[in-house]
């Protein structure tokens, strides 16, 4: 029998036909490779919440094989032997024993939980950017509202999260999700019976909300994210103004091999950044809080920075109670039943409240710069100001303590506050985009101010303007069309200074050309001349 | 630097890909014309083949790639040779945990600025354009799939139209289907709130049901009962039901804070307490007992602050005043926290006459 040879160089290509054969790979493959985004810093925001999603699934899958989520009482006989001998539930047990006797447990469960924070925070951060430059706008209004079902999925997961522990601190946060549940009208008491299988806080909680927080949530979370980054592939990423961008082209790099190395280099760094605050910050030391007690609460019981804006409302809701017969409506449903549902849910709906007051039809794959929008910046930074001030309250009884404030006097700011900064916050940012928007039409009209003041024959001082384009027969520069981007400036913008030349000690090469800004021929050192004041 | 300028009229011809004489360059570029891609830039970021910047980018990269390495071993050197067993007091084994931060953090974080620095230094610099494909599908191809979908619509509607047995039948077989998916998951979980005999709502630990019809003496955490000479004036404490896991989690609604009143704030407290139908004789002597429950969201209002007489709940802050019947006086409370009937037994032990007369705990729709 004859022998074949193997030729190895042939073995790849063999191994690509086949597979090409069995699935008609090539052609989306290479589409995949050749794939063109557009690329800005402000572009990877999202992607910090995804990688944040990354490392929680990797640290969460640790924790899941120490984590006993039972709430039957046990006597602590574990390492830590400033709790020894205190009854406490197994949850609250396992997660001690996570913290101390498994090995680089703590960094563990202190790397999930700064990850989730990263994670909640990055959200917001990228829905921020998705806002203020309009990349929501037909034809992404869904990935909007998939973004809005994201943060409220990342709450529950947050919130479910922080309180398998059992501490002293996690129940008290259900201790009040409890009372949340009772302030339902009509249904109250049998949701929290149903839930908590009976009366707060029963035997059940911890392992339902484990359920929860391993498995439901995060499998919501993982196929809504797919779904998500699914959208943004099918309909391309939005990009930036700018010379050759057009609505109907996408400019930037392909997808392989610089970009997709750019992606993996972050991806390594917000790791190692959480890793660093994992191992240097500590993060809700429940050692520290003793086992759930009804009966024991400290001052300063805040629960997660992402939680805190329903904890504020709560506190600052008056107590007004409103009764229907022998039935009565508490005062705590309000602001976490009806606020947490409208404040979640409400801006959904706002890429096509937009629409419909815009009128607007057209498809954008162009950004809008904040500015040239100022009625959606004010919205925003109201919708923000509300936010910030509802966070704040959250943890008014620290700022009280902190800086000697009357706490009640607190109470009242944060109620008049939210009432009062959300309208300013809206008018001060409009007048700022108009105010910006001005300058901008201005420097393209008179072109850049260089600092320079020339006095006149006739005894008159003028400031000598730099025109961005051409000029008239008498030296006027021709007002330029806005093109939605940025308008250089300062002189350095547009090649004054020379560039800094490249070499810590000692220059490396010799200077390089001039930096080019946007919209701007590159302006070469010799041909640089004299700047006039244009008025010969 | 290549000219930013280009022509939409110059798409390049499609290629024949088996022409031997194609670079594999060339054939990239007949995939990205089918990609509709056009490349504007694509060049070097350095002048000539290794230049010096070029190598000192090379370097840069290289040593970030060796820190990554040493920061990992560092990792698994103090993974293994660290002391790690938690001991109280200050011992090395509190660093292990910074120790692993610290060394991950660096192997990570270097690791990523040199993927970085490779990809933003080292490849070369592109600038592509891609067309993009917005809109609606070609208005033939909607005209189709409309039809097909009505076509099955009418199928499958016209058949149960002209067949009115089939309506009813899969109306009928199908409602309880769905009903089936929903019936253990609810049928599981509900819980009737309010059908113990004692109902849970409105009973504590305090209640003589819970001890054989006695009255339940108030304790300490430990079980031990209080006789008022334990308490001195002006101070609180912290009670629960003397009945078995009283001061657990079992009867979270039971912890009550008794508090022995100064004379002139015990006469003040009585006056308010006696003009008030619920509260009339609740009190003992100078000492008066409250649940610690906060009637906002169920926090212990624990926080008794004596010069002013007010108990504060530091979860949102509500305000109590022991002196008015524990009226909320700020903050988001509605309701005020009930008072607890106090007597002595036989024994001169506190006892709680009968379980609260007012609801404790958060409010809620059907409360009476």
């Amino acid at each position: 029998m004859k022998r074949r040879k193997v030729d190895l160089q042939q073995a790849p290509i063999t191994a690509a036909k086949g597979v090409d054969e069995r699935f008609q790979a090539a052609t989306p493959l290479r589409a995949l490779l050749n794939k063109v985004f557009p690329d800005h810093w402000s572009f990877l925001l999202g992607e910090i919440a995804l990688f944040s999603f990354i490392i929680l699934l990797l640290t969460g899958v640790f924790l899941t094989l120490f984590f006993d989520p039972s709430m039957s009482e046990t006597a602590y006989d574990g390492a830590y032997s400033a709790l020894r001998g205190t009854e406490m539930s197994q949850a609250y047990a396992s997660s001690l024993h996570i913290s101390f006797e498994v090995r680089g447990g703590l960094f563990m469960r202190q790397m999930h939980h700064w990850a989730a924070l990263l994670f909640m925070a990055s959200i917001v951060i990228h829905m921020a950017r998705i806002f203020f430059t309009g990349a929501y706008r037909k034809p992404r209004e869904a990935n909007w509202a998939i973004g809005m079902i994201l943060f409220l999925l990342g709450f529950l997961a947050g919130f479910t999260g922080y309180s398998l522990p059992d501490d002293g601190l996690s129940g008290t946060g259900l201790r009040i999700a409890s009372a949340i549940m009772l302030s339902l009208p009509v249904v109250g008491t049998w949701i929290s019976a149903s839930i908590f299988g009976g009366e707060f806080p029963g035997h059940l909680i911890i392992g339902r909300f484990y359920i929860a927080h391993v498995l439901l949530i995060p499998g919501g979370l993982l196929a809504l994210i797919s779904v998500h980054l699914g959208l943004v592939f099918k309909q391309k990423h939005t990009q930036w103004p700018g010379p050759m961008r057009t609505n109907t082209n996408v400019v930037g790099e392909r997808m392989f091999p610089r970009y997709a190395l750019k992606q993996g280099g972050f991806f390594m760094a917000v790791f190692g950044t959480v890793a660093l605050m994992a191992g240097l910050f500590q993060i809700n030391p429940i050692w520290l809080f003793g086992p759930y007690r009804a009966s024991e609460v400290s001052s300063a019981s805040q629960p997660d920075w992402y939680v805190m804006f329903m904890d504020g409302l709560v506190r600052l809701m008056p107590n007004w109670q409103i009764y229907i017969g022998d039935y009565s409506i508490p005062p705590l449903f309000w602001p976490a039943v009806v606020g947490l549902g409208a404040l979640t849910t409400g801006p959904i709906f706002w890429p096509w409240i937009e629409a419909r007051k815009s009128g607007d039809k057209r498809i954008h794959n162009l950004l809008e710069r904040p500015r040239d929008n100022p009625e959606r910046v004010g919205i925003g930074a109201m919708a923000f100001t509300f936010f910030i001030i509802a966070t704040l309250s959250g943890g008014n009884d620290v700022i009280a303590d902190k800086f000697h404030i009357s706490l009640n006097a607190m109470t009242w700011a944060g109620r008049i506050g939210m009432l009062v900064l959300p309208p300013l916050a809206y008018w001060i940012s409009v007048r700022i985009c108009l105010g910006l928007q001005q300058h901008d039409r201005e420097v393209l009209a008179h072109g850049v101010e260089t600092g320079i003041i020339r006095r006149l024959p006739n005894g008159q001082f003028i400031e000598v303007h730099q025109p961005l384009g051409p000029v008239d027969e008498h030296g006027h520069p021709i007002p330029l069309e806005y093109g939605g981007w940025v308008v250089p400036k300062k002189m350095n913008r547009v090649g004054a200074l020379a560039p800094a030349v490249k070499g810590f000690f000692f220059p490396v090469e010799k200077p390089a050309e001039a930096p080019v800004s946007p919209g701007m021929p590159p302006i070469s050192g010799d041909s640089r001349e004299e700047i006039t004041s244009g008025r010969k | 630097m290549t000219t930013l300028h280009h022509d939409k009229t110059d798409a390049p011809e499609p290629i024949d890909v088996d022409d031997p004489r194609l670079s594999r360059l060339d054939i990239v570029k007949e995939g990205l014309r089918r990609d509709e891609i056009e490349i504007i830039t694509y060049e070097s970021q350095f002048q000539g083949t290794n230049s010096k910047a070029e190598k000192r980018v090379v370097r840069n990269i290289a040593f970030l790639f060796i820190i990554a390495g040493l920061g990992a071993l560092a990792f698994l050197g103090f993974y293994i040779w660290w002391p790690w067993r938690f001991e109280l007091g200050e011992t090395l084994s509190d660093f292990y945990t910074p120790a692993l931060g610290i060394s991950l953090g660096i192997s990570l974080f270097a690791l990523g600025l040199a993927i970085l620095a490779w990809a933003k230094k080292l490849l070369p610099h592109e600038v592509s354009i891609q067309a993009r494909h917005d809109g609606p599908s070609a208005s033939d191809e909607q005209k189709i799939t409309g039809q097909t979908m009505m076509f099955v619509a009418d199928e499958l509607g016209n058949g149960v139209q002209r067949r009115p047995l089939l309506k009813g039948a899969i109306g009928f077989g199908l409602a309880p289907i769905g009903l089936v998916a929903a019936a253990p998951l609810i049928g599981g979980l509900i819980e009737n709130p309010h059908k113990d005999e004692l109902p849970i709502m409105y009973t504590t630990g305090f209640n003589p049901g819970f001890n054989g019809g006695n009255l339940v003496r108030l304790t300490r955490d430990d079980g031990s009962p209080i006789r008022p000479e334990d308490v001195s004036t002006g101070g609180q404490m912290t009670v629960f039901p003397g009945i078995p896991h009283g001061a657990t989690n079992e009867y979270a609604d039971s912890p009550t804070l008794l508090i022995h009143l100064r004379p002139d704030d015990a006469q003040k407290t009585r006056e308010a307490a006696d003009a008030d139908r619920r509260n009339k004789g609740s009190m003992w002597g100078d000492y008066v007992a409250y649940s610690k429950i906060c009637t906002h969201a169920g926090c212990p209002a624990s926080l008794y602050e004596q010069q002013t007489n007010r108990l504060l709940c530091p979860c949102h802050q509500s305000q109590f005043l022991i002196t008015r019947n524990a009226q909320p006086i700020f903050g988001p409370a509605t309701r005020r926290l009930p008072m607890l009937p106090l007597g002595v037994d036989e024994e001169g032990y506190f006892v709680a006459t009968s379980d609260y007369k007012d609801t404790v705990g958060p409010d809620f729709w059907e409360r009476p």
